[in-house]
């Protein structure tokens, strides 16, 4: 399109916000509403999403070996198997060790077991590579021989891939909803003001103007109400997410919780929040203009 | 210049607008096409503009069917032919000035040119001086002047025009009559639909006459009705 256009085009998305100078803050409001509920359910999804790792990282399968068991062979079966990260052999001395040491102060109890006496079997920590792969892994490692017993946190295991099933689920289609929401909202905007320059357009259709032309003003219009939603939205996220942050660090909670700060995620989220805004912005007006371009 | 065969219109409501209309309008031709009201006059202009395709027949514009016109070639169609219509359309919110530059903005023209055709478009219809008064401050012949001006001020090779005087007094329509013909001495090809058969009967031009969708008389220097 010829410059000459462009500048045309400018101008008219201007004037025409201009115009409908409050009508268009409060669309950019509802816009950055709709973003920020999404965006914070994006940060909320990450950190979930990071707190899950973290619980997976310590579900373990104890595969507990009989006497005569062939330790060697054993750790070689489990080392091939498809799913496992780490597998740790742990003797029977450093099972009765470690479970003197979670006793306490209460650990004499356990004295007179070193040595001939200790009942423990020996035994190997196999960690999975995520939480929903242990109850398979741990089903298949019962089979194998000189293997006495496999424990591992059966429900608990259960719970937490049932929960990170449904937090998707539900984060999905608040997202789904919420877009849709967000694109009426600049369609109803948008076509306001091409209902007030509808003679305008259709003129400009008589007198030979392309259908970018007549579009141009009303899509830059959107994407900029769009995209001031969104920066709105972003500010008050990333503003929120900091002190948040800051007082949960005040806290000393984040020994509990470890928040997502790393860069490298959050900078794509507000990002892509606000190519998001432009976008919205950007489709809206198209499905406003489009029926009122038929000439 | 313009070339309509056997050219039928059915609207979908099941009327036929135009029934088998065969024209031939050369380079530099000044036709009225005239006949009683819904006897097919703005049909004809809409399908030379394509806004509408027609049911049966072809269509030809400089040689061209527009029937096979694709998005682009429909814009350069439109470029090249000026509209005036009965009811103005003018911008009520922009003066008489940004009105005229308008046809050339939409179109993608420097603002350069834009100065410099725009008064030579307004001098032409004689209305210096009126360039920053709005639409709602001139008389209606004057309004009707703007639009003739925003449809040449692009240089279009044809001018179209669908009852521009419905909305004029009687001096006025002659007076715009004395516009188009002038315009008409340049070069440019103008089709005028009317039922004004007074200014018709006067001008002694082409006459294309069209009755309930057909084409019933088509003589030069002919007149409104048959031998008068």
């Amino acid at each position: 399109m010829a410059l000459n256009s462009v500048c045309y085009g400018v101008r008219q998305t201007l004037v025409s916000l201009l115009r409908n100078l409050w009508l268009a803050l409060a669309s950019s409001a509802m816009i950055a509403i709709s973003l920020m509920v999404l965006g914070a359910f994006l940060l909320a999804a990450v950190n979930a999403g990071q707190f899950m790792r973290v619980i997976e990282s310590t579900v373990e399968v104890n595969v507990f070996l009989k006497e005569d068991a062939d330790v060697r062979g054993i750790q070689q079966r489990l080392l091939g198997l498809g799913g496992v990260e780490q597998v740790t052999f742990v003797s029977k001395e450093q099972g009765l060790q470690e479970f003197q040491r979670s006793m306490g102060d209460k650990a004499d109890l356990l004295s007179g077991f070193e040595g001939e006496n200790n009942p423990l079997p020996d035994s190997f920590r196999v960690r999975a590579e995520s939480a929903d792969l242990v109850p398979a892994l741990a089903h298949q490692i019962s089979f194998y021989a000189g293997v006495d017993k496999v424990l591992y946190g059966e429900e608990y295991v259960e719970w937490l891939v049932k929960i990170t099933r449904w937090v998707n689920v539900i984060c999905l289609g608040a997202v789904a909803v919420l877009t849709v929401a967000a694109v009426f909202l600049i369609v109803i905007t948008i076509r306001l003001s091409v209902v007030a320059r509808q003679d305008e357009i259709s003129i400009m259709k008589y007198l030979g103007a392309s259908n970018w032309f007549v579009r141009g003003p009303f899509v830059l219009e959107g994407m900029l109400v769009g995209f001031t939603g969104a920066l709105l939205a972003v500010a008050v996220l990333g503003a929120g997410y900091y002190y948040l942050v800051a007082a949960l660090w005040q806290m000393t909670m984040l020994f509990f919780v470890q928040p997502v700060i790393d860069t490298a995620v959050l900078t794509p989220i507000m990002g892509g929040l606000l190519a998001l805004g432009l976008l919205m912005g950007g489709v809206g007006s198209l499905i406003s203009v489009r029926k009122y371009l038929r000439v | 210049m313009i070339q309509l065969y056997n050219v039928s219109k059915v609207y979908d409501s099941g009327i036929p607008a135009v029934s088998d209309i065969s024209i031939r309008i050369a380079k530099g031709e000044f036709v009225f096409l005239v006949g009683p009201s819904g006897a097919g006059k703005s049909t004809v202009t809409r399908l030379i503009f394509r806004e509408q395709l027609p049911t049966t027949g072809q269509v030809f514009f400089r040689g061209k069917n527009v029937l096979r016109f694709g998005q682009r070639d429909i814009l350069q169609l439109r470029r090249q032919i000026g509209m005036v219509f009965q009811d103005f359309r003018l911008l009520p919110r922009k003066t008489v000035f940004e009105n005229v530059a308008f046809a050339l903005e939409v179109i993608g023209r420097s603002r350069r040119e834009i100065r410099e055709r725009v008064p030579v478009a307004l001098a032409q219809v004689g209305l210096q001086g009126k360039e920053e008064a709005f639409p709602d401050q001139l008389s209606g012949g004057e309004q009707q002047r703007v639009g003739v001006a925003r449809a040449i001020v692009k240089k279009p090779l044809v001018i179209l025009a669908d009852e521009p005087t419905g909305n004029l007094d009687p001096d006025t329509s002659w007076e715009l009559m004395g516009l188009f013909e002038q315009i008409n001495r340049d070069g440019t090809t103008v089709l005028i639909a009317t039922h004004a058969w007074d200014i018709v009967n006067r001008m002694r031009k082409r006459v294309i006459a069209l009755e309930n969708g057909r084409l019933v008389r088509d003589e030069e220097q002919g007149s409104y009705r048959h031998g008068a």
